[in-house]
């Protein structure tokens, strides 16, 4: 293996990193030029212009640099491995790479919907790091390598959750991500390391190999188990979602919408491909008469939790965004349905809703991102009456919102159905009904509090004098243009579900 | 081409969104005079034979993996359903015609509603019939929540929770149905042989969730709150339409697919209609708001089309799709009456406070198109009702006689309320001090100035009174299409 060979084919993650330094160099060179012009304040118009040229820059090499490295992705062969597993190039992985670079372009497209932060160039280089560390996630087959994505994904997101430093929310979110993501992590290595010590390899297929002769030790167990939670800090699955609604609410709008996404979809994947190939011989049985020792009990009484406590909690929330988290919680539930059901169908029921879900609360965090930035908040009162003030963004709202509550026609109907139609058909003698049917209550209650948001938008009188119609042609057009493209496909996947679903079910082997 | 009902519904609500607001109106008229006409034609052109059993119309791939497909089929349930869908649908239009705030917005709903509907009556695919189901819900919120009256936000809310848990139950069923046979095609689903042991559970818990839009009693209460909350249109389908998907489906869908476990309940489902029709008559005897008299009404009605279904007879089963199409119109003209006609021109819908009015005066259409109403509502001979009513009551003599009996007393009650209604909103005395004279009553001057009853809403009320009177005078014309259709089903005794 030449080192050519490799670069060409990492060259997707190269491309991105190459472009977030070209970024950090070019918010070099102007955040210089800006600082100055701000201590001269006889020039508060002149600096503004400034500043707005330097973001458009940033933000364009971003999008473009993004762009290329799905053109590179695409130009990858069609699979292979390399050091056993570190690097893995197959269709699954290649389709989860461009979603994930898909969703980053769409952060990146929201950044500038709030007053540009301070550091544009840094903030942009900390997106595609982020992203760089999904993309291996998501391309590797491999414990360590796993674990080096998620320590990459985890401190870029911790910086960017805090990014915020004049406000205080931001800073406590941050130093709560922080602590408990670090914890997870410590959690993770210790069962990697223990994992290591029972099979002698870090490799998920050697794994299993090694597993599938071994019996169910307390040793094997707890390494498991481990794992299983620092995954489950990741997705803020309950009891381990405390951090969630801080990070939700206090982060900088891209940056919670990141966390909701990017990072999201890419754990499920990775969770998926631990649970499913590395400790495929440790499945277990979560059904009801039938439950037997194994991950997958473990993974069921997660889902169990979270929908429960993620819905009774949201439930009382009155700020869209911490409302959001909660659901999060719940959503994470319901996908992880999906993978207790295992099997090619569970595994691709699951990537498709945690797929959805994603494009979902990016353009929901599109919106939010928008109205905070006239109302200044978002919470409830902030929303009242969006639609007289902006009928396309209360109408893209209202999409998001229904499909996170599963209403046909959009894609959260269609992602529910497929989830626990996959969940049933696993199960012999429908023993999963209990987890689908406690579901299905959950999504009961989300109908009531999505409805609460809808109720602020369309029933509710503004809170604000409706003095400036703010549907005009604005700055932050590109922002609408990309929440009405992200309603559009959550619109598109729901009448439409074979063009994703027919994709991920050909990506699985 | 019956399926162009669908498409031009949601075509023409999607319209809605882009034109100005001066066309909302009437586009949202064409669509609606468009999906009745078709659904007319497929009534006059389709051979009744092609009506005897659930006949595909449009079928292609949609989600081949999960054997998903966009299937449409009909029989004649189906197209009375259909028929009955264009009927209310174009009233509905005309009696909203003043809707004046967000009128575009307003039209969106309404026609997602009726798209729904339209999408439910003809699906023949189990994941399409439930996609449609479920996406007939949230319209009805919003329809309801920005243009109701009387505590709308509750209203809403309720009678969507209730709708959504009912979809809960429905969904279950759905997966069960799907993951046991491996199949959501409903033909192929109804020659499936389910084992007894799942028919015993998974009929209750299907049958439960499409009856919770049908008003069975006791999960019932969201009908009249929400009927009264809603704004008149809203009314008019709810009532007219919507609560007809409930009993349509546990018609097509729950009694079609387990029929053994249909058989074990059924003396349940016959016990819960019977009340039901006993108990919202009474109910409705003491309502004082107008609304809510009508809203009970519609929960007695359904009560009579659940009896015909539990007893399962073809001719009861006949009849209650028959009662579903006369209730559908009916209920609308009792809304439309009370909602549109009436609560505008006095701005009250108390019984005592128009009693004191003596509407018959001031409103002599209003009058007129009420008295046919009630006597359509009543069962009297000639109206549609009576030709349904006295169906299902023959139907279900062989197999529930101490329940017709039953009824035949609730019935003495429905009168009773009928009447009831009847005489205080129309007939009462003037009192002193109540401005009446043709086209115009007023408690108070500023009220004056009320318009007398427009022509659309004539149009509305003329429309629906049709209806009733050419079914009640020749049922034949949907019982010939509709019997053969019951007669293919397999759960009949």
């Amino acid at each position: 293996m030449s080192y050519l060979e490799l670069l060409k084919l990492a060259s997707p993650e190269i491309v991105i990193v190459i472009t977030a330094l070209v970024i950090l160099a070019i918010g070099l060179v102007t955040g210089h030029a800006k600082s100055s012009a701000t201590i001269s304040t006889a020039k508060p118009a002149h600096a503004l212009s400034h500043t707005s040229t330097a973001t458009g820059i940033c933000s364009v090499v971003a999008a473009l640099g993004l762009a290329i490295a799905i053109g590179a992705i695409l130009m990858l062969p069609q699979s292979t491995t390399l050091f056993g597993g570190m690097l893995v190039i197959t269709p699954l992985t290649r389709l989860f790479k461009i979603i994930c670079i898909a969703l980053a372009f769409f952060t990146v497209l929201l950044i500038t919907s709030q007053k540009p932060p301070r550091h544009l160039g840094e903030y942009l280089a900390l997106v595609l790091f982020a992203t760089v560390g999904l993309m291996l996630l998501v391309g590797s087959e491999e414990l360590l390598m796993i674990f080096i994505g998620l320590e990459l994904l985890g401190l870029s997101l911790y910086v960017m959750t805090a990014f915020d430093k004049t406000d205080a929310r931001s800073a406590e979110a941050g130093l709560k991500y922080l602590l408990f993501g670090s914890t997870s992590s410590a959690f993770t290595l210790f069962g990697i390391s223990l994992i290591y010590g029972m099979s002698g390899t870090t490799g998920l297929a050697a794994i299993s190999e090694k597993l599938a002769t071994a019996s169910v030790q307390p040793l094997l167990a707890v390494g498991i188990v481990m794992t299983l939670v620092g995954f489950a800090f990741k997705i803020a699955a309950a009891p381990f979602h405390l951090w969630a609604p801080d990070a939700y609410q206090g982060a900088p709008v891209p940056s919670a919408a990141f966390i909701a996404s990017g990072s999201k979809v890419a754990s499920f994947v990775v969770l998926g491909k631990i649970v499913l190939v590395g400790f495929a011989p440790m499945h277990g049985s979560a059904d009801w008469h039938a439950m037997t020792a194994g991950w997958s009990p473990v993974l069921a009484s997660l889902a169990a939790l979270s929908i429960l406590i993620g819905n009774m909690v949201a439930l009382a929330q009155s700020n869209v965004r911490r409302l959001l988290a909660y659901s999060a919680v719940a959503h994470g539930g319901y996908t992880l349905i999906g993978l207790v059901a295992g099997g090619r169908d569970g595994f691709a029921a699951a990537l498709f809703y945690t797929t959805i879900y994603a494009v979902t609360l990016v353009g929901a965090f599109g919106v939010i991102g928008l109205v905070r930035r006239e109302t200044g908040g978002d919470n409830f009162s902030d929303f009242s009456g969006l639609v007289s003030r902006s009928p396309v963004l209360a109408g893209c709202m209202a999409i998001f919102m229904l499909s996170l509550a599963g209403i046909p026609p959009l894609a959260g109907f269609f992602g529910k159905f497929y989830l626990f139609s996959a969940a049933l058909h696993a199960s012999a003698n429908h023993g999963l009904l209990w987890l689908v049917a406690l579901a299905l209550l959950g999504s009961f209650i989300s109908l009531y509090y999505y409805l609460l948001v809808l109720k602020a938008i369309f029933v509710n009188e503004p809170s604000l004098p409706a003095a400036q119609p703010f549907d005009q042609l604005t700055p932050d057009l590109v922002q609408r243009a990309a929440v009405a493209v992200l309603a559009a496909a959550v619109l598109l996947l729901g009448v439409m579900p074979d063009v994703l679903a027919a994709r991920i079910l050909a990506a699985l082997p | 081409m019956i399926a162009w009902t669908i498409y031009i519904t949601f075509g023409g609500a999607v319209l809605l969104l882009l034109l100005p607001r001066t066309f909302a109106r009437w586009s949202a008229l064409l669509t609606t005079i468009a999906g009745l006409v078709l659904g007319l034609i497929a009534l006059v052109r389709t051979p009744i034979a092609d009506l005897a059993h659930f006949t595909t119309i449009v079928r292609a791939p949609w989600v081949p993996e999960l054997g998903m497909n966009y299937h449409l089929a009909i029989d004649g349930v189906s197209l009375t359903m259909v028929l009955v869908t264009g009927i209310s649908a174009v009233s509905t239009v005309l009696f909203s015609w003043d809707v004046e705030d967000r009128q575009n917005e307003f039209f969106f709903w309404l026609l997602l509603v009726v798209a729904g509907c339209y999408g439910v009556f003809l699906s023949a695919d189990l994941f399409l019939f439930f996609a449609f189901y479920e996406l007939v819900i949230v319209p009805k919120y919003f329809l309801i929540a920005v243009f109701g009256s009387t505590n709308k936000e509750y209203g809403a809310m309720k009678l969507t929770l209730y709708s959504f848990f009912g979809g809960i139950f429905v969904f279950i069923g759905v997966l069960i149905a799907y993951v046991t046979a491996g199949s959501l095609d409903l033909n192929q689903l109804s020659q499936f042989q389910f084992s007894p042991q799942l028919q015993s559970w998974a009929f209750p818990v299907l049958f439960l969730g499409f009856a919770v839009l049908a008003g069975i009693w006791p999960l019932h209460t969201w009908a009249p709150t929400g009927h009264v909350a809603a704004p008149t249109a809203g009314s008019m389908l709810l009532a007219g339409i919507v609560m007809k998907l409930g009993s349509y489906a546990g018609l097509r869908v729950a009694m079609n697919l387990f029929p053994q476990g249909f058989q074990m309940w059924s003396k349940w489902v016959a016990f819960l209609a019977v009340v039901g029709i006993v108990y919202a008559a009474a109910v409705a005897l003491r309502q004082r708001d107008l609304k809510f008299v009508i809203g009970y009404s519609s929960v007695s009605h359904m009560g009579f089309v659940l009896l015909g279904l539990a007893a399962a007879t073809a001719l009861s089963v006949s009849g209650a799709v028959l009662q579903m199409f006369s209730h559908g119109v009916i209920a609308a003209l009792l809304f439309a009456v009370a909602g549109r006609m009436i609560y505008p021109r006095t701005h009250t819908r108390e019984l005592d406070a128009l009693a004191g009015m003596n509407l018959s005066r001031a409103l002599p259409f209003a009058a007129f198109t009420f008295v046919i109403a009630a006597a359509a509502s009543m069962g009297i001979p000639g109206f549609s009702g009576f030709a349904a009513e006295i169906t299902i009551l023959i139907g279900a003599w062989k197999t529930y006689p101490l329940a017709v009996w039953i009824t035949g007393a609730g019935m003495v009650l429905v009168a009773a309320f009928t009447l009831r209604a009847l005489k205080q909103s129309f007939f009462g005395e003037a009192k002193p001090g109540v401005l009446v004279q043709e086209g115009r009553v007023a408690l108070d001057p500023d009220w004056i100035e009320q318009q007398s009853i427009t022509a659309a809403e004539k149009c509305g009320a003329c429309l629906l009174m049709f209806a009733t009177l050419a079914v009640g005078l020749y049922p034949k014309l949907l019982l010939d299409r509709i019997m053969p259709a019951v007669e293919a089903m397999r759960f009949l005794k």
